[in-house]
């Protein structure tokens, strides 16, 4: 590379970064000081987009038409996320903090669903930024005005932000309770008209991140779950709640990532590298390795004193033998019905319910969440069919082999993660979930791609759609009775009280992080076992099993059912995959119902299903009493 | 009398902040020390040092004459230190009985199984750490309905589960009722006596402070600033200044 293209390749790694670090520092300022995880922070940064393209459409292209579009759109994306914020968070704010991160993931369906009915599934093409069309020259290199102005927009911002949040009395809130949630309610400020304000100035900045990028990219609907996960990376590396933070990480992804793309394809020691396909590994390779170094980012503060929020876990209750009767008789018996659909949604809900449960095992009794779970899942369901059509084995070989490849996989994995803690342990597995997803799409010649895998049968005698359920519920239950056996296990009492209290786990004795690893590799092989029976189902799979929407999907299925039980999660994943069969089937908008559904449950039974139906019994015991 | 525990001095800084600068004692088998001071003499931060959980600045914690300093907790633990805190850390989802059985299943290396069923082994061990702390009535209760006082009652349990020759309770009483308190003190000096268990607490309520200590020293902003019989201390000027001659 030259100096002039190394120097090209650092503007467009700045211009890229401006959005970037706009959408993340609304992230930030809502994480700090509302303490919610917004998974619809990238919808509204789509909707900013979509919302430019229209605005600037009905208002011309011109430079009047063209800013005041954006400056429009931003503000009504602000608007929006103050209307989630009345409507929905701000009556959840009691409720455990994975309810209202099940409350997000609902609107980031609804949304995507508003998208689709408004622009319709086709990319939209933004115009060009009209008076900075022109190129500029530097050495020999041209590149966008536009860019150059985008490179001034980041500090701009950021020196707005600066001054609203240390010279005006909304900004001491801001960073108050950024610091000390609890003490701001002390001091009897209206908690209500703090949250939506920072929702909205939040959201402003989503809108107008989205907005500004109409000239670069287009519209279209898969922005929301991508720029999410974009926006944690540039969250966490700079430190959870710092702007500067946020800022600082921005540029620095933002830049390796313009130099992959610049580099392109190079031959190392005759081995070709293709950097450009290698944008998403390098972002969470930044991210694993401040991780590593830095485990609360950049600039970010290890959390405050950490002060119980809300209630214990209650205790964790082992299901009799009847439980198991009363979900396995009706089950053996369903091929029966004769229904051939119902045999193959049955086979579904199996695997996921397998799925469900050793997410469960590793978010609720262990307490780590997992915004990636689907690694896993995916791994093992490209290991069974890699196995099966590359390396020829027999579909029992390969799907007994499967769930090591996943275990495997949580074992590299699960090292990192361990050795962090909340919402920066989430967003390491999700980053994980995203290089393996990378590495499964654009690794051609080996994965197949995105058209991933096809051909991938079950074995003659497991042919008929009767013979694979029993199999996929043999391997279910089967898994699940293992997962619930190790809770109920010395094993599973240490990481239930590691949950309680790693202080206390550490001061007998106990060196949490080696269980907690272990507890990361059983979970995957079995999320790996799900995977592969999932794959061998549908003889086919794709990147999507790996998916951010498929790690999303486990999530509902276990905040649904209710984290607290063990049945829960079995529940929320037969639930859920019905209801997606049931509701995709009749329109093409299944994710605004399914969203709606999500957020009527959360409403109503802020513990979940099983735990709120368990809460009905119990009241109703008490008044017959 | 052999030294359990011999403390030379220890510091610790906190940016600015000389949270204990340069703290010498010992504590022999048998005894009860008290540590008292005034809030933020740095108590809590030099049982922290003790135990494992802040590496000291400088400074040499030795127990039975092996130093120490700068091991992990869980390492301080396995060489029979137990120890209690000041905001009691106990395992909420567990029940009372299964959270000193975490302690003694640990201890005897058991935890690792993953198909054994928990709480089937030393049940009667867990049982008798419980009726020795007046908790044996509520075993099956889970510990996070459990009321303050209880809570404490159940750390010591957990506390005595690996048989420690060294119990270092932080606060043991705050939260009783005033006869709880000498009735908790009182199990803890027989204990130490009986089986030679040295024991260094910290304490706010000086009739427990002056009605169960063998001896006392007296922590201020970071240094000791008096020590010896709980009388001598009693009468000292000093301590009585800092504690504004309050009940001292
Ligand atoms: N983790 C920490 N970071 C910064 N400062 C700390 C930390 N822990 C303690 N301090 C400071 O060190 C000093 C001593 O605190 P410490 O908790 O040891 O006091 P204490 O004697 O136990 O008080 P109390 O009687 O209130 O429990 C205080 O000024 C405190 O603010
Ligand atoms: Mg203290």
């Amino acid at each position: 590379m030259t100096w002039s293209s190394i120097l090209i390749q650092l503007l467009n790694g700045l211009a890229g970064a401006a959005s970037l670090f706009l959408v993340s520092a609304g992230l930030s300022l809502i994480f700090g000081v509302t303490r919610i995880v917004n998974f619809a922070h990238g919808s509204l940064y789509m909707l900013g987009l979509y919302g430019a393209y229209t605005l600037i459409e009905t208002f011309g292209r011109t430079p009047l038409g063209f800013w005041s579009g954006v400056a429009l759109a931003a503000l009504l994306v602000g608007l929006a996320g103050a209307l989630i914020e009345v409507a929905i968070l701000r009556r959840i704010y009691r409720a455990p903090e994975l309810f209202q991160l099940l409350a997000t993931f609902a609107v980031v369906l609804v949304i995507k669903d508003i998208a689709l009915f408004a622009w319709g599934p086709e990319d939209l093409v933004g115009p060009r930024a009209p008076g900075l069309r022109t190129p500029v020259e530097i050495f020999d290199k041209r590149i966008p005005l536009y860019d150059l102005v985008l490179i001034g927009i980041g500090p701009l911002v950021l020196g707005i932000l600066w001054l609203l949040l240390t010279r005006t009395r909304w900004g001491t809130l801001v960073r108050a309770a950024t610091q000390d949630r609890e003490m701001v309610a002390a001091l009897g400020v209206d908690q209500a008209r703090l949250f939506t304000s920072v929702f909205f100035a939040g959201s402003v900045l989503a809108g107008l991140g989205g907005a500004l990028q109409i000239p670069r990219e287009p519209a279209n609907l898969e922005l929301d779950l991508s720029v999410i996960a974009d926006a944690f990376v540039v969250t966490v590396v700079g430190g959870l709640g710092s702007i500067p933070g946020a800022f600082l990480a921005a540029i620095m992804i933002g830049v390796a990532k313009a130099f992959c793309i610049g580099i392109g394809t190079v031959q190392w020691f005759g081995v070709e590298i293709a950097f450009s396909k290698l944008t998403l590994v390098v972002e969470f390779l930044i991210m694993g390795l401040v991780l590593i170094i830095r485990p609360y980012g950049l600039l970010g503060r290890p959390p405050a004193q950490q002060r119980h929020s809300g209630e214990p876990a209650p205790p964790l209750v082992p299901p009799g033998w009847k439980v198991a009767a009363v979900w396995l008789v009706p089950l053996l018996l369903l091929p029966a019905a004769g229904d051939r659909y119902l045999v193959v949604l049955a086979t579904d809900i199996a695997c996921f319910a397998l799925f469900a449960a050793s997410l469960h095992l590793i978010m609720g009794p262990a307490g780590m969440v997992s915004f990636g779970h689907a690694a896993y899942f995916g791994i093992g369901a490209y290991a069974a069919g890699l196995l099966f059509k590359r390396a020829g084995l027999p579909m029992e070989a390969a799907l007994a082999l499967a769930p090591l490849a996943a275990g495997f996989a949580a074992l590299i994995y699960g090292w990192f993660c361990v050795r962090l803690s909340g919402v920066y342990l989430a967003m390491l597995t999700l980053a994980f979930a995203q290089i393996s997803w990378s590495i499964a799409f654009q690794w051609d010649s080996f994965t197949g791609g995105s058209n991933g895998i096809v051909g991938v049968w079950p074995a003659a005698w497991l042919a008929s759609k009767t013979a694979y359920f029993y199999l996929a519920l043999a391997v279910a239950a089967g898994g699940i009775a293992l997962l619930w056996r190790v809770l109920f296990s010395p094993f599973g009492a240490t990481l239930r009280a590691g949950r309680d209290s790693p202080l206390r786990l550490e001061a007998i004795g106990v060196e949490l992080r080696r269980y907690q690893w272990a507890a990361f590799v059983l979970v995957g092989a079995l999320a790996g076992a799900a995977g592969a029976l999932f794959a061998f189902s549908k003889g086919s799979l794709s990147p999507s099993v790996i998916s951010i929407a498929l790690s999303t999907d486990a999530l509902i299925m276990v905040l649904l059912g209710g984290v607290d039980t063990l049945t829960g999660p079995l529940a929320g994943a037969a639930l859920f995959t019905w209801l997606r069969d049931e509701v995709a089937r009749r329109t093409e908008f299944w994710r605004a119902v399914m969203g709606l559904v999500i957020l009527a449950i959360v409403l109503i039974f802020p513990q979940g299903l099983v735990g709120g139906v368990k809460a009905l019994v119990a009241r109703w015991r008490r008044a017959r009493a | 009398m052999s030294a359990v525990l011999e403390v030379e001095d220890l510091a610790k800084s906190f940016g600015g902040v000389r949270a204990v600068a340069g703290v010498s004692f010992a504590v022999a088998a048998g005894e009860l020390l008290a540590l008292i001071g005034p809030n933020g003499a740095g108590k809590s931060t030099c049982f922290n040092m003790l135990n494992g959980q802040l590496r000291p600045d400088t400074g040499r914690v030795r127990l039975a004459g092996r130093d120490i300093a700068g091991l992990p907790p869980r390492r301080v633990w396995r060489l029979g230190v137990g120890r209690t805190f000041q905001i009691t850390a106990t395992f909420a989802s567990l029940t009372v009985r299964e959270n000193v059985q975490m302690a003694l299943y640990s201890h005897a290396g058991r935890l690792g199984s993953m198909l054994a069923r928990f709480g089937g082994a030393f049940v009667a061990e867990a049982d008798a750490l419980l009726d020795q702390v007046g908790m044996r009535a509520q075993a099956d209760r889970v510990c996070g309905v459990l009321a303050y006082g209880d809570l404490k009652r159940v750390e010591l349990a957990i506390a005595l589960a690996n048989a420690p020759r060294l119990l270092l309770m932080d606060e043991p009483t705050a939260g009783m009722a005033p006869r709880e308190r000498g009735a908790l003190m009182g199990l803890a000096a027989s204990l130490a006596r009986a089986r030679g268990i040295a024991v260094l607490f910290t304490e706010h309520d000086m009739d427990v402070v002056f009605g169960h200590a063998n001896r006392v020293i007296v922590l201020d902003r970071g240094r000791l600033i008096a020590g010896g019989a709980p009388a001598e201390v009693r009468a000292d000027a000093a301590v009585r200044a800092v504690y504004l001659g309050g009940s001292a």
